[in-house]
């Protein structure tokens, strides 16, 4: 329980010694307003989060907040200091002196918010070059020490590589370095963790929390409440382009008042029990629509799938890349099992051998040693043609749903296809029916995939995956590209489909909170092993490897009640 | 790792010698199938009033007299010596036919792909800018260019700044001026392709997260384009020049015909018509062999602009 009473809905404190204070910040794109009188105090040495759904203006006031809003954008603002300087009227000769001087900003995935033709020296030497005129060898000198600093190893040699040749950790740091290297008094991160493994996730917010500690104040962004929750001080909740909530962290997070915290806060998977739906309504919702207790066992199943034959079931499975001379096991000797009804959970960080796993053991590889076998038959080991009329018995779902869809199809094309190679009948009605079962409106099939949202096209990769009728679904990181009630709603959407049809499930992510929601087995996976294998309550309760605890200790909890601060320095 | 560089030197190499036989391959066929009689062109052509013992005699002595595939297996001997036989329409190696006019024609495309490169990226540069009006009508420029037929693009400038304007010579006088209705000729459909292909790329890089990184470090508008996204997309431009020169000395064979320029698309040209086959095959060979030099040159270009490339191809 939260002791921290709560305070007013405006901001608190003085604004003198404020390193930004807005009040009243509206953009507006073409007439619409997209935030609508936003009021910001940022002071030295604190962070504050702005939270929201994806479309409620948080990134926008980000990037208004160092005059990037974009072309077209109307910024205005009844006051607008930087720093102690006003500028509410600033054009873009004014802005350009400011940005990376006064105002810096991160953004999320370095591999792609860092230029991958240029090296990183380069990248943060930018603004040294830009701001102080410093030539490049002095820059060097400069971008060497806070390399330094930022305890990145070998800074002599990781300051000419790019960002593609970087690991992902040093990468971030690279990523940050390179709006500090000014030490600007406001540091604006957004999204600065969303799709990161957990462990980079640690070093990006110890970094920012750093920055804070030496007095730059901080607006972080984010759709995470997890991550929130560790490391702000103060929260603001946005919705529809203002304000809805706002306070200290254990106040807004510990005792919500407003809808869409609470719908934020809901859609945490980490704190909800397997089986449990993610989002509000339907938590709410009639309990005769087939949700189980959030406790035992879900459904009949689930109660005998122990004991049932194993429908897919991979054994001491290895699969080795060639690269450069060396030779890198992707997979090393994996067995793994999976039942109908039940969901064995992958959780592992990228270049773990994931995706290879997944690949053979939809027989897309061939693997080098060790078996595939689907209900008890050759499968691995079968010709593809022997194959082929089996492959309707296993679907699968991507990250990307975009990449793997035809660009030029629409759809109803996208889904008639796909029932027809499922040896479906592929008429309209077939398509409205699929449609249905992913709850989506029927007026989506004359629609094409660009058009629609990321949640949406996530929808129809799921509906064309169950196509053909399958009885086994392979989700590979299929809601890490998602926003955090998008996912919610996709994960409560795969649960119900489960239950519904019985679907073995393999669902693989690099988010321990979703794989511990979703998992009634969870195997930890590393450099291409299988670490740690068992029913998921009892590997997150007693893990028996320390890479398990690590990624336990690294992922971010939701921690309300309790001090944010106090939770984020015992990282 | 040396061994997998040796490897893959190796299979380059190999890859190279393919090229090289398939090309002369399929020339020496083809050009079996134009009709006329070489013996007839050795002894000077269609025109020339041969007695048919000259004829025998010439046909033995050059081995036409033997089925096609014993030709093709001598020809191909002779090329793996290094002997590109000699030419029967000028009854000299043609080595040295094409050592004199090979300067000709690589300085001509040269130049014409240097100017296509300076036209495409300023073309690219400009349109690239905000604005609606400027990438129309960079669109429909380049468009255009790019479908312009050498022959009337160097008949329509010859009328312009030649025999009209006075500017320039209309015909290839050894003057650098000589130069510059040819090299334009070539350049401009080029330009046309290049400037497209670096347009979309500079502007996917303008949308790309880390130029918004750029902006947030103070990088001006123009810092942006040239620090960052003409990097990106001159990239693909490069790639590509190893199929412009092959495009290049292609459209060289009408310019230079057009402007009356010595060169090997003369020469090409006139041996076809005379039927010269170790002349044809002679050029052929060594325009192949540019372009896979220059295929060579642009990889190796990418793989160190862009360290993905380099991961990609080992």
């Amino acid at each position: 329980m939260s002791e921290v009473e709560p305070s007013g809905a405006g901001p608190s404190g003085s604004t003198d010694a404020a390193a930004l204070s807005v009040r009243g910040l509206r953009v507006a794109f073409g007439g619409t307003e997209v935030v609508r009188g936003i009021d910001l105090d940022l002071a030295p040495g604190r962070i504050v989060a702005v939270v929201g759904e994806s479309g409620s203006g948080k990134s926008v006031t980000a990037r208004a907040l160092l005059g990037l809003a974009g072309r077209g954008a109307l910024v205005e603002a009844e006051r607008f200091e930087l720093d102690g300087e006003d500028v509410s009227d600033a054009g873009e000769r004014r802005w350009r002196r400011l940005r990376g001087a006064k105002v810096g900003l991160v953004l999320q995935d370095a591999l792609a918010s860092l230029d991958p033709l240029r090296p990183i020296g380069r990248e943060i030497g930018d603004a040294l070059r830009l701001h102080l005129g410093l030539r490049p060898a002095a820059a060097r000198r400069r971008v060497l020490e806070l390399l330094e600093r930022l305890e990145l190893p070998h800074p002599t040699l990781t300051i000419d590589r790019r960002s593609g040749e970087l690991s992902g950790g040093m990468r971030q740091r690279a990523l940050i370095a390179a709006a500090v290297v000014l030490d600007p008094p406001v540091l604006v991160a957004d999204e600065p963790t969303t799709a990161l493994d957990v462990g980079v996730q640690a070093t990006v917010l110890q970094l920012l929390r750093e920055a804070a500690d030496r007095g730059t104040a901080v607006l972080l962004i984010s759709h995470d409440l997890a991550v929130v929750s560790g490391i702000a001080d103060e929260v603001l909740v946005l919705a529809d382009g203002a304000v809805v909530e706002r306070g200290p962290t254990a106040t807004v997070l510990g005792a919500p008042r407003h809808p869409a915290t609470r719908a934020l806060l809901a859609a945490v998977p980490t704190e909800v029990p397997r089986g449990a739906p993610l989002l509000a309504e339907a938590r709410l919702g009639d309990p005769s629509a087939g949700h189980a207790p959030t406790t035992g066992p879900r459904g009949g199943a689930t109660a005998s799938a122990v004991d049932s034959a194993p429908i897919l079931e991979a054994s001491g499975l290895r699969r080795v890349y060639r690269s450069r001379g060396a030779e890198l096991a992707a997979v090393d000797d994996v067995s793994l099992a999976l039942h109908p009804g039940r969901t064995l959970g992958l959780v592992g960080e990228s270049g773990s051998g994931k995706t290879t796993l997944a690949r053979l053991l939809l027989a897309l590889e061939r693997p080098d040693a060790g078996v595939v076998r689907l209900d008890g038959g050759p499968w691995s080991e079968s010709t593809e043609a022997a194959r082929r009329p089996a492959r309707r018995r296993i679907g699968a779902i991507w990250q990307d749903p975009y990449g793997s869809f035809d660009p030029r199809w629409g759809v109803a094309r996208l889904l008639r296809d796909a029932l027809t190679v499922g040896g479906q009948t592929s008429d309209r009605l077939a398509v409205q029916k699929l449609l249905e079962l992913v709850r989506l409106p029927s007026a989506i099939a004359a629609s094409h995939p660009l058009e629609l949202s990321g949640g949406q096209r996530q929808r129809v990769a799921i509906a064309r995956a169950l196509a053909a009728r399958p009885e086994i679904l392979i989700a590979d990181e299929p809601v890490s590209a998602l926003d955090v009630t998008v996912q919610a709603a996709i994960l409560d959407l795969l649960d119900e489909l489960q239950r519904e049809q019985g679907l073995a499930l393999l669902f693989i992510s690099h988010d321990l909170g979703v794989v511990r929601h979703m998992s009634d087995e969870l195997a930890v996976m590393r450099h291409g092993r299988v670490l740690e294998q068992g029913p998921a309550e009892q590997v997150f309760a007693s893990p028996q490897h320390a890479y398990t605890t690590a990624l336990i200790r690294d992922s971010p909890r939701l921690a309300v009640g309790g001090d944010a601060r106090a939770t984020a320095s015992t990282r | 790792m040396r061994a997998r560089r040796i490897r893959a030197i190796a299979l380059r190499l190999g890859g190279a010698l393919f090229v090289l036989w398939a090309v002369a391959t399929l020339t020496f066929f083809a050009i079996h199938l134009v009709p006329g009689d070489p013996a007839q062109a050795i002894l000077g052509g269609p025109g020339s009033q041969a007695p048919q013992e000259t004829l025998d005699r010439v046909r033995a002595e050059y081995g036409l007299d033997q089925p096609l595939v014993v030709q093709y297996a001598a020809m191909l001997g002779r090329l793996l010596t290094g002997d590109l036989g000699t030419s029967y329409s000028l009854k000299a190696p043609v080595a040295e036919l094409i050592g004199g006019q090979l300067l000709g024609t690589l300085s001509l495309a040269l130049a014409a792909l240097v100017l296509a490169w300076v036209l495409a990226i300023g073309l690219a540069l400009w349109s690239s800018a905000p604005g609606r009006l400027a990438r129309a009508v960079a669109g429909a420029v380049e468009l255009t260019a790019a479908a312009l037929p050498h022959f009337w693009l160097a008949t329509v400038l010859i009328a312009v700044f030649a025999t009209g304007l006075g500017w320039l010579p209309p015909v290839a006088n050894g003057s650098p001026s000589g130069l510059v209705l040819p090299v334009v000729t070539l350049a401009v459909p080029l330009a046309g392709f290049l400037a497209q292909l670096m347009r979309e790329h500079l502007l996917d890089a303008l949308e790309r997260p880390f130029t918004v990184s750029a902006l947030a470090r103070g990088e001006t508008a123009t810092g942006i384009r040239l620090r960052h996204a003409l990097r990106h997309a001159a990239l693909p431009a490069v790639q590509l020049s190893g199929w412009a020169i092959g495009y290049l000395i292609s459209g060289a064979v009408v310019v230079e015909t057009i402007f009356a320029r010595p060169g090997l698309g003369r020469t090409l040209l006139r041996a076809t018509e005379l039927r010269d086959v170790p002349l044809v095959t002679g050029v052929v060979l060594v325009v192949a062999l540019v372009y896979v030099l220059m295929t060579v040159l642009t990889d190796l270009v990418s793989a160190v602009a862009d360290p993905r490339v380099r991961t990609a191809a080992a």
